[in-house]
């Protein structure tokens, strides 16, 4: 269904001919392309529920900053769904908002790797030397995704999204055995890139996007932002907190 | 073309713990000091948000900018030398307060046995106890010698801590605040240790158990255990720190400025004296020269080493000949220990830094070497530091590390392991050093530091050791899995490891063997000292902090020294 009104989404942007900025802010994207949104004129709150009175939450509108092509988001919300799955502790990579996080992260600094070395001359090294391509994370996980989908066309004759879960594993397990040739980078590096920013997404505080309503950090029993535990330190029990955003600290 | 500024007394380049401590010490005394800082300021206010994993420890908010200098490295000589492009093996710190900043806050003292450990190891196992290829040496000077200074920085930094440990050097006072909460967990590994015959003692912490001022003027704040020290600074003043202690007591005396984004590029030099520093203003790029009658390099171990070998100060180290001395002796640590998971949940995202409990049992020479193929040790503790989600996801053995079962087991375990383990002391060897980068440099241009290095026989038989040390106390605490760490072979600058670096820089008796003298003065520069954990002519068993801390008090009184008098120091 998401996809349908994505499709709509592109199609309105590229025929209505309204500039970008135009769009922004106004009450119109809401209306039209605002697939996740209850309410189409309202700036993001954080998503206090006191905020909007009673049981009816306000979710912050959600879109793609990186990728710009609905198929390889749709490979990387199932490639993260595989790493870590939906099951009976609680949600999985897409019910935690992971694909959007990565997406944001790959939008910037992240994924442009502007705080890291990124000068000439580019050599093979040994595995002991780390990364020395000149690839930018967000071109590595675009071309990464790419390569996925041509796996499952290669292997299976079918787009990666409509794989089953299996299929998926031996694609994802054959990059994580760098066995899929990638250019300009190796593919177990690709693959532990992506497992690492699935944890980063369901794992970092909910400010990133990730982790929605801190349901991963209610799974592993971690409470988030807390000023003290000086009068629990020494408690010889399990102490259970619900868990609290840094986000809180602005509202 | 460089503008040059207004002599100053004493400039130093960096403004971390020794640089604020030199600051402080001879300000106090009168003299005029500026600071360098290629960073920015920050303070208590700016670690507010401080409690988001991802921004600070995964994405290293207060580490270096790789994009503008990072360093090279390469197992061994026959290999070409990379960049690290992205930090990985150890953290890199920049801005007001640098490494002392974001550390933990344990604050050790090294062992006698480390000042003198050549001497100690010739007179007790003879002269060949290692292979000649070990460029093992003492520092100069003694543990008893340098007491004083640590007792100065201890006090300095109101270190929490219990004076129980038979293994370590005579205290001359007790520590300024008493030891933090010893919490179940930490319990747990006391009564384990205790049972096998060790002697457990709380971690002295730089994570204050009480509010105290020190002997400045200034107030530090008592630990809430909040779980955020490590990659983190702390929001309460609570974590000791050069911007809470040293810093404003400098400021305090008027005769303290420091000057932000300024990245030095050269110490100036004129016959057997330095001049003064070269410096680039990091967001302009203007050139300045900042002229002074003593230069003090209180950067970052590799830093200082670069920023001498750059200025040509000093012989460089050839592992060909083993003549020289600039780059020598570079040590990093190993990381011996064990895993154990339980049945129950604990609280185990609770705690603080230097948050832990210690046995020293198998640290520098308190126990018998002579049918082991290694010298020294490690001190093994376990910490509660504050598990976080995103970095702790403990597996059993034979769990995949995605997909339904790595989630399953990751999320049950998180709350049910724990940790015991070692700070292995790494002994120099003739081919780790630290050099110049012939190929890549930063964005000053200036040629990137080089590292040589990789982990010995020595190392990884220490560190075999002590893991089954390690295995046999998780097994005594009652774990129902226990996995000691995998065998070390090649180091490996991607997974973090420890920001323990040292050597390069190295204190000595001799000028021939050792870059500075027991004052940190410059064997060849009468003028120019440098003091960080680059001093250091091995690595040993605990953090550097406290070891650094005292040193940087020594230069100070030899700075203040020379400025009085003049000359070599020694």
């Amino acid at each position: 269904m998401a996809e349908k009104k994505n499709v709509s989404r592109r199609d309105f942007l590229k025929t209505s001919g309204i500039a970008a900025g135009a769009l922004v802010g106004g009450g119109i994207i809401g209306g039209v392309i605002g697939a996740n949104t209850r309410q189409d004129t309202a700036a993001p709150s954080g998503g206090s529920a006191g905020q909007s009175g009673g049981a009816e939450t306000t979710e912050a509108v959600r879109g793609l900053q990186f990728f710009k092509n609905q198929q390889e988001f749709a490979v990387l919300q199932q490639a993260t769904e595989r790493i870590f799955p939906e099951d009976d502790l609680g949600p999985g990579a897409i019910g935690l908002g992971v694909p959007f996080f990565i997406d944001h992260q790959l939008a910037g600094s992240y994924g442009e790797n502007s705080r890291e070395y990124m000068q000439p001359p580019f050599q093979v090294g040994e595995a002991t030397q780390g990364y020395q391509s000149r690839l930018k994370r967000n071109e590595l996980f675009r071309q990464g995704l790419q390569k996925m989908q041509q796996e499952a066309q290669s292997r299976f004759e079918a787009n990666f999204v409509d794989l089953e879960g299996e299929q998926m594993d031996e694609i994802l397990t054959a990059f994580q055995d760098d066995e899929v040739d990638m250019q300009g980078a190796n593919a177990q590096f690709f693959f532990r890139l992506l497992r690492q920013a699935t944890l980063n997404g369901a794992y970092a505080d909910p400010i990133y996007g990730g982790n929605q309503n801190m349901d991963a950090w209610r799974m592993k029993g971690f409470p988030g932002h807390r000023p003290s535990y000086i009068n629990e330190i020494e408690s010889e029990e399990f102490v259970e907190f619900d868990p609290h955003s840094v986000g809180d600290m602005l509202s | 073309m460089a503008t040059t500024l207004d002599k100053v007394d004493v400039v130093t380049v960096g403004v971390g713990w020794t640089g604020g401590i030199i600051a402080a010490e001879c300000a106090k005394e009168g003299l005029k000091v500026v600071g360098l800082e290629r960073g920015q300021e920050r303070s208590t206010e700016d670690y507010s948000m401080v409690h988001d994993e991802y921004r600070y420890a995964i994405r290293y908010e207060l580490m270096q900018d790789l994009s503008k200098e990072t360093i090279t490295f390469r197992n061994s000589r026959d290999q070409k030398a990379l960049p690290m492009r992205q930090l990985g093996s150890f953290l890199l710190g920049e801005g007001l307060g640098g490494a002392g900043t974001h550390w933990n806050g344990q604050n050790w003292r090294f062992l006698p046995y480390d000042f003198e450990i050549k001497s100690m190891t010739d007179a007790k196992y003879g002269e060949n106890k290692l292979p000649a290829e070990y460029t093992l040496q003492d520092w100069g000077i003694t543990y008893d010698e340098l007491e004083p200074y640590f007792d100065k920085f201890e006090k300095t930094a109101g270190i929490s801590g219990e004076d129980k440990n038979p293994f370590w050097g005579k205290r001359s006072s007790d520590y300024p605040t008493p030891p933090m909460k010893k919490t179940p967990l930490l319990s747990k590994f006391e009564t384990a240790t205790s049972n096998l015959g060790y002697t457990p003692f709380m971690m002295p912490s730089a994570n204050l158990s009480e509010a105290y001022e020190n002997p400045d003027g200034q107030q530090i704040a008592a630990c809430q255990y909040c779980g955020f020290c490590e990659r983190f600074g702390c929001e309460y003043g609570a974590k000791t720190s050069p911007e809470i202690t040293v810093v404003p007591a400098a400021r305090a005396t008027g005769n303290y400025d420091i000057r932000f984004n300024a990245n030095v590029v050269e110490v100036m030099k004129e016959g057997d004296r330095v001049t003064g520093v070269r410096f680039i203003d990091t967001v302009t790029f203007e050139e300045f020269i900042q002229p002074a009658e003593v230069v003090v390099l209180t950067s970052y171990v590799m830093n200082n080493a670069k920023l001498l070998m750059v200025s040509e100060i000093g012989q460089m180290y050839d592992p060909e000949t083993g003549e020289g001395s600039l780059g020598k002796n570079y040590a990093y640590q190993i990381l011996p220990g064990a895993s154990g998971f339980f049945d129950d949940q604990m609280n185990v995202f609770m705690g603080a830094g230097a948050l832990g409990m210690t046995i020293d049992d198998f640290n520098g020479d308190s126990f018998d070497h002579s049918d082991l193929d290694f010298v020294h040790g490690a001190s093994i503790s376990m910490t509660q530091t504050g598990s976080r989600p995103i970095a702790s996801n403990p597996l059993p053995p034979d769990t995949p590390s995605w997909g339904a079962d790595f989630k399953k087991a990751s999320i049950e375990n998180y709350t049910r392991t724990l940790s015991v383990g070692g700070q292995g002391a790494s002994m120099p060897h003739r081919d780790n050093y630290l050099s110049l980068d012939e190929t890549y440099k930063d964005v000053y241009g200036v040629p990137l530091l080089q590292l040589t290095y990789n982990f010995t026989d020595q190392d990884r038989a220490l560190h075999k050791y002590l893991t089954e040390r390690a295995v046999e106390i998780m097994e005594e605490m009652g774990a129902k899995t226990v996995v000691g760490r995998a065998p070390i072979s090649d180091y490996d600058i991607v997974p973090y490891q420890t920001t323990h670096n040292t050597g390069g820089t190295i204190m000595g008796g001799d000028p021939a063997t050792s870059v500075v003298n027991n004052y940190l003065q410059h064997w060849d520069m009468e003028n120019l000292f440098v003091v960080g954990a680059g001093n250091f002519a091995h690595n040993g068993g605990y953090n550097p902090t406290g070891t650094v801390g005292a040193l940087a008090y020594r230069c100070a009184e030899g700075i203040i020294k020379y400025s009085q008098d003049g000359g070599s120091l020694v």
